[in-house]
C-alpha cells in the first residue's frame, strides 16, 4: 500500500503505473496545513479521472481532533474510494464517529450504502491495546495498520534498527486481526534508500503474519512484492500437500507425511491460501486450490 | 458564485499549473501562459470555462501559469482558487 501526498501534481499524474497493489491517497500528514482544501480537490479530480480506475485507492484523512475530516470524508466518498484510512485510532467510538460521516456521504453522493471499507490506523499505545476492539467494531472494518511514528512517539521508545519496540505492537496487531479476521498490514520503512532494512523488516513482518506494508516510494514496491510472493518451492510443497491430503481424505486417513514431515488438516489451510496468494501475485498459474 | 477577493492555487512546479482569480466585472478575462499552449492552448481553455461554468462563475480574470498540467490536476486548482476567492471551505458541491 503506497503513501502519495495527494497534493503533488507530479506524484499523481502517474503514482498507478508502479504497480502498488493499492494506493492511499494522503490528506494527512504529507499536506501543509495551508494546502488541506487544495489537497482535497485533487484528490476528488484524481479519483474522478479514471486514471486510477483498477487501481484500490484508499483515502487518509485527517484525524477526527481536526476540523478538516468530515469534508475529507464527503469528497472521497463523493470521488468514490474504495476506502477511507483512519489515523490514529483508539477506540471502537472513533471509527463509528467517521463511519457514520461516510454513511450520510454515501447516501448525499449516491454511493452504494456500505461500499466504501474502513481502514484503522493504530498508532498509540491506547489504540494497540484496543486492537482487537478495532478490529471487530464493523463490517465496513476491512483491516487494521501500525503507524510506527507517532507510535515511537507515544510509546516514549526509541526506533533502533532492530525495530524492538514495534514487537510487541506488531504481534497485538496480527493477534487482533486473526481474531477478527480482517486484514492487517505494518508500518512504512522510512528510510527509501535502505532496501537491506526494507528486507530485513518486511521478512519479519511476513513471517509473523502481516498481509503487506505501508510504502512511501515506489523504490520498495518491488522489495515488498518479492517477500510477499510465494516462492516456487513454497508452492510446489503446497500443491503437494494439498494433493496428496485429498489423496487420503478419500481413503479415510486424516494424518500422513509429505516428505517425511507429518501433515494433517491444520496445515491444509495454509497451503490453501499459499497457492491462493501466488495466484493472485501471478507466481501460480495451476488450478488446484 | 460570487468572488470576494483575489486567490491563488497551485505551484509552479512540474505537471502542476498556477492559477490566479480575481472578481470581475465583464465576463470571463482569462490570461495562459503553458509550455504546451501550441498543443493543448485551446483544450486548458475549454477546461478551465467549463469550470468556471458549473460553478456559475461569470465575471472574472483568471490568470494560469501551466508547466503541464494534467485535466485533473487543472480542475482541481481552478476550483480549489475559485473556492477559496468565494471564502467557500466546507459542504462543498462535490460533482
Amino acid at each position: 500500500m503506497m503513501f502519495l501526498n495527494t497534493q503533488r501534481a507530479g506524484l499523481v499524474k502517474d503514482a498507478f503505473v508502479y504497480g502498488a497493489d493499492s494506493i492511499i491517497l494522503d490528506l494527512e500528514d504529507a499536506v501543509a496545513e495551508n494546502q488541506k482544501d487544495s489537497a482535497r480537490f485533487s484528490l476528488f479530480h484524481t479519483l474522478k479521472s479514471g486514471l486510477y480506475d483498477g487501481t484500490e485507492c484508499f483515502v487518509r484523512i485527517n484525524g477526527t481532533d481536526t476540523r478538516y475530516w468530515r469534508e475529507d470524508i464527503r469528497a472521497a466518498v463523493a470521488g468514490n474510494c474504495d476506502g477511507i484510512r483512519v489515523p490514529k485510532c483508539e477506540t471502537a467510538s472513533d471509527i463509528h464517529l467517521v463511519e457514520d460521516e461516510i454513511a450520510k456521504a454515501e447516501t448525499e453522493f449516491g454511493i452504494a450504502p456500505g461500499s466504501t471499507l474502513i481502514m484503522a490506523a493504530i498508532e498509540s499505545p491506547r489504540g494497540v491495546i484496543n486492537a482487537l476492539e478495532l478490529a471487530s467494531c464493523t463490517p465496513r472494518l476491512m483491516g487494521i495498520a501500525l503507524g510506527a511514528g507517532d507510535y515511537i512517539r507515544t510509546l516514549h521508545a526509541k526506533m533502533t534498527e532492530g525495530a524492538e519496540a514495534m514487537l510487541l505492537a506488531r504481534a497485538q496487531i496480527v493477534l487482533a486481526a486473526r481474531a477478527a479476521d480482517v486484514m492487517c498490514f505494518d508500518a512504512v520503512h522510512t528510510d527509501i534508500d535502505d532496501e537491506e532494512g526494507l528486507v530485513r523488516q518486511t521478512t519479519l513482518i511476513r513471517n509473523m503474519g502481516f498481509d503487506g506494508k505501508s510504502i512511501i516510494s515506489p523504490k520498495q514496491i518491488a522489495a515488498v512484492h518479492r517477500i510477499f510472493t510465494p516462492e516456487q518451492a513454497e508452492i510446489v510443497k503446497a500443491e503437494r500437500l494439498i494433493s496428496t491430503y485429498m489423496d487420503n481424505k478419500r481413503t479415510g486417513v486424516g494424518v500422513f507425511t509429505v516428505d517425511g514431515q507429518m501433515v494433517d488438516v491444520a496445515m491444509l489451510e495454509g497451503a490453501q491460501r499459499t497457492l491462493r496468494l501466488a495466484k493472485a501475485s501471478g507466481a501460480y498459474k495451476g488450478d488446484m486450490e | 458564485m460570487n468572488l470576494h477577493h483575489t486567490a491563488v492555487a497551485g505551484t509552479l512546479e512540474s505537471s502542476d499549473v498556477l492559477v490566479t482569480v480575481s472578481p470581475g466585472e465583464s465576463g470571463i478575462v482569462l490570461s495562459l501562459q503553458s509550455t504546451v499552449i501550441r498543443e493543448f492552448g485551446r483544450q486548458i481553455e475549454q477546461t478551465v470555462r467549463r469550470v468556471l461554468e458549473k460553478h456559475e462563475v461569470t465575471d472574472c480574470e483568471i490568470t494560469l501559469v501551466d508547466h503541464g498540467a494534467i485535466d485533473c490536476t487543472l480542475e482541481a486548482r481552478v476550483e480549489c482558487a475559485i473556492f477559496r476567492a468565494a471564502d467557500r471551505e466546507d459542504r462543498l458541491p462535490w460533482r
